[in-house]
Protein backbone atom coordinates (compact mmCIF):
# COMPACT_ATOMS: atom_id res chain seq x y z
CA UNK A 1 0.00 0.00 0.00
CA UNK A 2 2.77 2.24 1.11
CA UNK A 3 4.66 1.41 -2.17
CA UNK A 4 1.91 2.28 -4.18
CA UNK A 5 1.68 5.53 -2.99
CA UNK A 6 5.01 6.07 -3.50
CA UNK A 7 4.80 5.00 -7.00
CA UNK A 8 1.34 7.14 -7.11
CA UNK A 9 3.34 10.35 -5.67
CA UNK A 10 6.22 10.14 -8.20
CA UNK A 11 3.82 9.87 -11.06
CA UNK A 12 1.49 12.05 -10.75
CA UNK A 13 3.42 15.38 -11.04
CA UNK A 14 5.37 14.06 -14.41
CA UNK A 15 1.09 13.27 -15.67
CA UNK A 16 -0.20 16.45 -14.69
CA UNK A 17 2.43 18.62 -16.40
CA UNK A 18 2.40 16.16 -19.83
CA UNK A 19 -1.51 16.99 -19.79
CA UNK A 20 -0.70 20.44 -19.06
CA UNK A 21 1.46 20.98 -21.92
CA UNK A 22 -1.02 18.83 -24.21
CA UNK A 23 -3.19 21.22 -23.55
CA UNK A 24 -1.15 24.26 -23.93
CA UNK A 25 -0.05 22.96 -27.40
CA UNK A 26 -3.87 22.09 -28.65
CA UNK A 27 -4.78 25.29 -27.38
CA UNK A 28 -1.98 27.09 -29.29
CA UNK A 29 -2.93 25.28 -32.04
CA UNK A 30 -6.78 26.11 -31.99
CA UNK A 31 -6.10 29.36 -31.33
CA UNK A 32 -3.61 29.09 -34.77
CA UNK A 33 -6.43 27.69 -36.56
CA UNK A 34 -9.31 30.55 -35.38
CA UNK A 35 -6.58 32.92 -36.83
CA UNK A 36 -6.12 31.43 -40.08
CA UNK A 37 -9.68 30.62 -40.92
CA UNK A 38 -12.13 32.99 -39.00
CA UNK A 39 -11.82 35.20 -42.02
CA UNK A 40 -13.02 32.98 -44.37
CA UNK A 41 -15.60 31.20 -41.94
CA UNK A 42 -17.23 34.82 -41.76
CA UNK A 43 -17.32 35.96 -45.70
CA UNK A 44 -18.97 32.71 -46.28
CA UNK A 45 -21.76 33.09 -43.36
CA UNK A 46 -21.65 36.73 -44.85
CA UNK A 47 -22.68 36.00 -48.25
CA UNK A 48 -25.25 33.24 -47.39
CA UNK A 49 -27.16 35.54 -44.74
CA UNK A 50 -26.24 38.45 -45.73
CA UNK A 51 -26.46 39.59 -42.10
CA UNK A 52 -23.46 41.15 -40.59
CA UNK A 53 -24.61 40.38 -36.77
CA UNK A 54 -25.94 37.09 -37.54
CA UNK A 55 -22.53 36.00 -39.65
CA UNK A 56 -20.58 36.95 -36.23
CA UNK A 57 -22.62 35.06 -33.75
CA UNK A 58 -22.77 31.87 -36.12
CA UNK A 59 -18.85 32.54 -36.70
CA UNK A 60 -18.41 32.17 -33.22
CA UNK A 61 -20.53 29.10 -32.67
CA UNK A 62 -18.66 27.38 -35.21
CA UNK A 63 -15.23 28.14 -33.45
CA UNK A 64 -16.73 27.08 -30.00
CA UNK A 65 -18.16 24.15 -31.49
CA UNK A 66 -15.40 23.31 -33.29
CA UNK A 67 -13.21 23.72 -29.66
CA UNK A 68 -15.23 21.07 -27.98
CA UNK A 69 -14.32 18.78 -30.77
CA UNK A 70 -10.97 19.98 -31.45
CA UNK A 71 -9.97 16.63 -29.43
CA UNK A 72 -12.01 14.38 -31.74
CA UNK A 73 -10.93 15.96 -35.17
CA UNK A 74 -8.50 13.75 -36.64
CA UNK A 75 -7.42 15.51 -39.53
CA UNK A 76 -8.89 13.14 -42.58
CA UNK A 77 -9.89 16.64 -44.34
CA UNK A 78 -8.39 19.93 -43.71
CA UNK A 79 -9.38 22.10 -40.77
CA UNK A 80 -10.87 24.24 -43.01
CA UNK A 81 -13.30 21.87 -44.55
CA UNK A 82 -14.13 20.71 -41.27
CA UNK A 83 -15.29 24.24 -40.15
CA UNK A 84 -17.04 25.51 -43.25
CA UNK A 85 -19.14 21.44 -42.60
CA UNK A 86 -19.26 23.03 -39.06
CA UNK A 87 -20.90 26.47 -40.21
CA UNK A 88 -22.94 25.09 -42.99
CA UNK A 89 -24.71 22.81 -40.52
CA UNK A 90 -25.23 25.75 -38.46
CA UNK A 91 -26.68 28.09 -40.92
CA UNK A 92 -28.95 25.26 -41.57
CA UNK A 93 -30.00 25.02 -38.38
CA UNK A 94 -30.37 28.56 -37.91
CA UNK A 95 -32.60 28.92 -40.57
CA UNK A 96 -34.65 25.49 -39.68
CA UNK A 97 -35.35 27.49 -36.24
CA UNK A 98 -36.36 30.19 -37.92
CA UNK A 99 -39.29 28.51 -39.82
CA UNK A 100 -40.26 26.84 -36.57
CA UNK A 101 -40.43 29.75 -34.97
CA UNK A 102 -42.61 31.94 -37.22
CA UNK A 103 -44.63 33.30 -34.51
CA UNK A 104 -41.28 35.16 -33.19
CA UNK A 105 -40.84 38.62 -34.71
CA UNK A 106 -38.23 38.46 -37.47
CA UNK A 107 -35.64 40.70 -36.64
CA UNK A 108 -33.21 40.67 -39.15
CA UNK A 109 -30.59 42.48 -40.47
CA UNK A 110 -30.21 40.92 -43.31
CA UNK A 111 -29.45 42.96 -46.32
CA UNK A 112 -29.84 42.34 -50.34
CA UNK A 113 -26.68 40.76 -51.37
CA UNK A 114 -26.58 43.54 -54.51
CA UNK A 115 -25.48 45.82 -52.10
CA UNK A 116 -22.00 44.03 -51.95
CA UNK A 117 -22.02 45.42 -55.42
CA UNK A 118 -21.35 48.66 -53.37
CA UNK A 119 -17.83 47.39 -51.92
CA UNK A 120 -16.66 46.82 -55.37
CA UNK A 121 -12.73 47.68 -55.41
CA UNK A 122 -12.77 50.33 -58.19
CA UNK A 123 -8.98 49.18 -59.37
CA UNK A 124 -7.66 50.49 -62.20
CA UNK A 125 -10.94 50.83 -64.54
CA UNK A 126 -12.50 53.94 -65.88
CA UNK A 127 -15.86 55.28 -63.79
CA UNK A 128 -17.39 53.85 -66.75
CA UNK A 129 -16.02 50.65 -66.43
CA UNK A 130 -16.58 50.47 -62.75
CA UNK A 131 -20.54 51.33 -63.50
CA UNK A 132 -20.58 47.91 -66.02
CA UNK A 133 -19.09 45.95 -63.22
CA UNK A 134 -21.38 46.68 -60.30
CA UNK A 135 -24.03 46.67 -62.65
CA UNK A 136 -23.01 43.02 -63.55
CA UNK A 137 -22.63 42.24 -59.79
CA UNK A 138 -26.22 43.67 -59.03
CA UNK A 139 -26.90 41.24 -61.69
CA UNK A 140 -25.10 38.22 -60.30
CA UNK A 141 -26.45 39.01 -56.85
CA UNK A 142 -29.65 38.48 -57.33
CA UNK A 143 -29.08 35.54 -59.22
CA UNK A 144 -27.74 34.26 -56.76
CA UNK A 145 -30.02 34.87 -54.33
CA UNK A 146 -32.89 33.30 -56.29
CA UNK A 147 -30.90 30.02 -55.74
CA UNK A 148 -32.10 27.12 -53.66
CA UNK A 149 -30.22 26.88 -50.61
CA UNK A 150 -28.38 24.11 -51.36
CA UNK A 151 -27.15 25.49 -55.08
CA UNK A 152 -26.42 29.16 -53.58
CA UNK A 153 -24.09 27.04 -50.85
CA UNK A 154 -22.17 25.10 -53.48
CA UNK A 155 -21.83 28.17 -55.97
CA UNK A 156 -20.61 30.46 -53.27
CA UNK A 157 -18.12 27.86 -51.92
CA UNK A 158 -16.90 27.40 -55.47
CA UNK A 159 -17.11 31.11 -56.49
CA UNK A 160 -16.49 32.92 -54.08
CA UNK A 161 -14.41 30.63 -51.44
CA UNK A 162 -12.74 29.06 -54.68
CA UNK A 163 -12.76 25.73 -53.00
CA UNK A 164 -11.69 22.34 -55.02
CA UNK A 165 -15.05 20.20 -55.37
CA UNK A 166 -13.75 17.34 -53.47
CA UNK A 167 -13.47 19.72 -50.54
CA UNK A 168 -17.13 21.10 -51.13
CA UNK A 169 -18.31 17.41 -51.28
CA UNK A 170 -16.36 16.61 -47.72
CA UNK A 171 -17.78 20.00 -46.49
CA UNK A 172 -21.20 19.67 -47.52
CA UNK A 173 -21.89 15.89 -46.89
CA UNK A 174 -22.60 15.53 -50.39
CA UNK A 175 -21.36 13.27 -53.66
CA UNK A 176 -18.46 15.19 -55.98
CA UNK A 177 -21.58 14.18 -58.79
CA UNK A 178 -24.48 15.62 -57.05
CA UNK A 179 -22.19 18.65 -56.18
CA UNK A 180 -20.96 19.12 -59.98
CA UNK A 181 -24.98 18.67 -60.62
CA UNK A 182 -25.61 21.65 -58.58
CA UNK A 183 -23.32 23.62 -59.46
CA UNK A 184 -24.09 23.14 -63.12
CA UNK A 185 -27.90 24.23 -62.41
CA UNK A 186 -26.77 26.86 -60.42
CA UNK A 187 -24.57 28.92 -62.65
CA UNK A 188 -27.21 27.69 -65.52
CA UNK A 189 -30.25 29.72 -63.77
CA UNK A 190 -27.54 32.67 -62.96
CA UNK A 191 -26.67 32.73 -66.96
CA UNK A 192 -30.53 32.90 -67.37
CA UNK A 193 -30.85 35.43 -64.92
CA UNK A 194 -28.34 37.32 -66.34
CA UNK A 195 -30.19 37.26 -69.74
CA UNK A 196 -27.95 34.24 -71.28
CA UNK A 197 -25.99 36.79 -73.03
CA UNK A 198 -22.73 36.37 -70.66
CA UNK B 1 -7.05 29.12 -59.39
CA UNK B 2 -8.20 32.62 -58.73
CA UNK B 3 -10.16 34.36 -61.33
CA UNK B 4 -8.35 37.84 -60.63
CA UNK B 5 -6.17 39.10 -57.24
CA UNK B 6 -7.30 41.55 -55.24
CA UNK B 7 -5.52 45.11 -57.08
CA UNK B 8 -8.06 43.63 -60.03
CA UNK B 9 -5.31 42.05 -62.27
CA UNK B 10 -6.16 38.82 -64.59
CA UNK B 11 -4.68 35.37 -63.26
CA UNK B 12 -4.58 31.98 -63.83
CA UNK B 13 -8.08 31.18 -64.35
CA UNK B 14 -8.65 28.21 -66.85
CA UNK B 15 -10.40 26.00 -64.35
CA UNK B 16 -13.65 28.55 -63.43
CA UNK B 17 -13.62 30.13 -67.41
CA UNK B 18 -14.14 26.84 -68.21
CA UNK B 19 -16.97 26.39 -65.97
CA UNK B 20 -18.68 29.21 -66.59
CA UNK B 21 -18.15 30.85 -69.71
CA UNK B 22 -19.29 34.12 -70.33
CA UNK B 23 -20.13 34.96 -66.53
CA UNK B 24 -16.98 34.14 -65.60
CA UNK B 25 -15.97 38.09 -65.21
CA UNK B 26 -18.83 39.32 -63.56
CA UNK B 27 -19.02 35.70 -61.43
CA UNK B 28 -14.99 37.44 -60.43
CA UNK B 29 -16.80 41.03 -59.81
CA UNK B 30 -19.10 39.12 -57.60
CA UNK B 31 -16.73 37.35 -55.47
CA UNK B 32 -14.11 40.84 -55.31
CA UNK B 33 -16.82 42.28 -53.35
CA UNK B 34 -18.19 39.89 -51.10
CA UNK B 35 -14.66 39.79 -50.10
CA UNK B 36 -14.86 43.50 -50.07
CA UNK B 37 -17.42 43.43 -47.91
CA UNK B 38 -16.62 40.94 -45.70
CA UNK B 39 -13.64 42.54 -44.45
CA UNK B 40 -15.45 45.55 -43.75
CA UNK B 41 -17.71 43.91 -41.77
CA UNK B 42 -15.09 42.26 -39.76
CA UNK B 43 -13.01 45.21 -39.16
CA UNK B 44 -16.24 46.99 -37.94
CA UNK B 45 -16.99 48.61 -34.86
CA UNK B 46 -18.91 45.57 -32.87
CA UNK B 47 -22.44 46.37 -32.03
CA UNK B 48 -22.43 44.39 -28.62
CA UNK B 49 -25.09 47.36 -27.05
CA UNK B 50 -27.38 46.72 -29.36
CA UNK B 51 -27.77 43.30 -29.80
CA UNK B 52 -28.08 43.84 -25.92
CA UNK B 53 -30.72 45.88 -25.67
CA UNK B 54 -32.37 43.41 -28.29
CA UNK B 55 -31.94 40.50 -26.31
CA UNK B 56 -33.58 42.19 -23.48
CA UNK B 57 -36.18 43.51 -25.35
CA UNK B 58 -36.70 40.17 -26.80
CA UNK B 59 -36.64 38.45 -23.24
CA UNK B 60 -38.84 41.15 -21.82
CA UNK B 61 -42.01 40.76 -24.40
CA UNK B 62 -41.33 37.02 -23.86
CA UNK B 63 -41.90 37.20 -19.96
CA UNK B 64 -44.48 39.64 -20.30
CA UNK B 65 -46.82 37.21 -22.61
CA UNK B 66 -45.73 34.66 -20.41
CA UNK B 67 -46.82 36.28 -17.41
CA UNK B 68 -50.27 37.20 -19.27
CA UNK B 69 -51.06 33.65 -20.12
CA UNK B 70 -50.14 32.62 -16.98
CA UNK B 71 -52.48 35.04 -14.83
CA UNK B 72 -55.27 34.16 -17.45
CA UNK B 73 -54.97 30.60 -16.83
CA UNK B 74 -54.87 31.46 -12.87
CA UNK B 75 -57.80 33.86 -12.84
CA UNK B 76 -59.63 31.63 -15.67
CA UNK B 77 -59.01 28.53 -13.60
CA UNK B 78 -59.82 30.08 -9.95
CA UNK B 79 -63.35 31.91 -11.80
CA UNK B 80 -64.31 28.35 -12.98
CA UNK B 81 -63.72 26.73 -9.42
CA UNK B 82 -65.81 29.43 -7.51
CA UNK B 83 -68.69 28.79 -10.21
CA UNK B 84 -68.53 25.63 -9.66
CA UNK B 85 -68.42 25.97 -5.75
CA UNK B 86 -71.53 28.48 -6.61
CA UNK B 87 -73.31 25.78 -8.45
CA UNK B 88 -72.92 23.44 -5.66
CA UNK B 89 -73.48 25.61 -2.71
CA UNK B 90 -77.07 26.10 -4.99
CA UNK B 91 -77.64 22.37 -5.89
CA UNK B 92 -77.03 21.76 -2.13
CA UNK B 93 -79.23 24.65 -0.74
CA UNK B 94 -82.38 23.17 -3.17
CA UNK B 95 -81.85 19.68 -2.17
CA UNK B 96 -82.45 20.53 1.56
CA UNK B 97 -85.38 22.63 0.50
CA UNK B 98 -86.58 19.21 -1.29
CA UNK B 99 -85.95 17.36 1.65
CA UNK B 100 -87.88 19.95 3.54
CA UNK B 101 -90.48 20.06 1.86
CA UNK B 102 -90.84 16.29 1.44
CA UNK B 103 -90.60 15.67 5.18
CA UNK B 104 -93.27 18.64 5.47
CA UNK B 105 -95.27 16.77 3.19
CA UNK B 106 -94.89 13.32 4.53
CA UNK B 107 -95.75 14.59 8.58
CA UNK B 108 -99.42 16.69 6.84
CA UNK B 109 -99.95 12.89 5.74
CA UNK B 110 -99.51 11.32 8.44
CA UNK B 111 -101.50 13.95 10.34
CA UNK B 112 -104.32 13.31 7.97
CA UNK B 113 -104.39 9.46 8.34
CA UNK B 114 -104.01 10.01 11.95
CA UNK B 115 -107.24 12.36 12.16
CA UNK B 116 -109.14 10.18 9.79
CA UNK B 117 -108.48 7.34 11.83
CA UNK B 118 -109.76 8.76 14.64
CA UNK B 119 -112.55 9.97 13.15
CA UNK B 120 -113.23 6.67 12.00
CA UNK B 121 -112.83 5.02 15.29
CA UNK B 122 -114.95 7.52 17.05
CA UNK B 123 -117.88 7.46 14.42
CA UNK B 124 -118.04 3.19 14.48
CA UNK B 125 -118.33 4.03 18.74
CA UNK B 126 -122.14 4.99 19.28
CA UNK B 127 -122.88 5.44 22.70
CA UNK B 128 -125.61 2.32 24.03
CA UNK B 129 -128.31 4.51 24.98
CA UNK B 130 -128.53 5.63 21.36
CA UNK B 131 -128.73 2.15 19.88
CA UNK B 132 -132.23 1.66 19.17
CA UNK B 133 -131.90 4.97 17.08
CA UNK B 134 -128.87 3.65 15.12
CA UNK B 135 -131.12 0.05 14.64
CA UNK B 136 -133.60 2.16 13.11
CA UNK B 137 -131.53 4.27 11.16
CA UNK B 138 -130.27 1.73 9.67
CA UNK B 139 -133.45 0.04 8.59
CA UNK B 140 -134.40 2.97 7.33
CA UNK B 141 -131.37 2.93 5.06
CA UNK B 142 -132.23 -0.48 3.64
CA UNK B 143 -135.55 0.14 2.87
Amino acid sequence: MLASTCVMAAGTPLETMTMASAKDIAAEEFSAVVTKHRPQIFRFLLSSTRDPDLSETLTQECFLKAHRNWASFRGESSAMTWLMRIAINLQKDHWRNRRLQFWRQTQTHAVSLDEASDWLPSGERSVEQQMLAKERVRQVSKAVEGLSERQQTVFLLRYVEEMELSEIARATGLNEGTVKAHLSRAVARVREKLGGKR
Amino acid sequence: MSFKDKAGEESVDGEFTDELGGLAEAVSDFRLSIHAWSDAALSRPRTEVETGRRRVRGLAIGWTLGCVLVAGGLSGGIYEHLHQQQLAHIAAVRAIEQQRLVAQEQLRHEEEDLLAKVDSDVSREVPTAMEPLAQLMAEDETQ
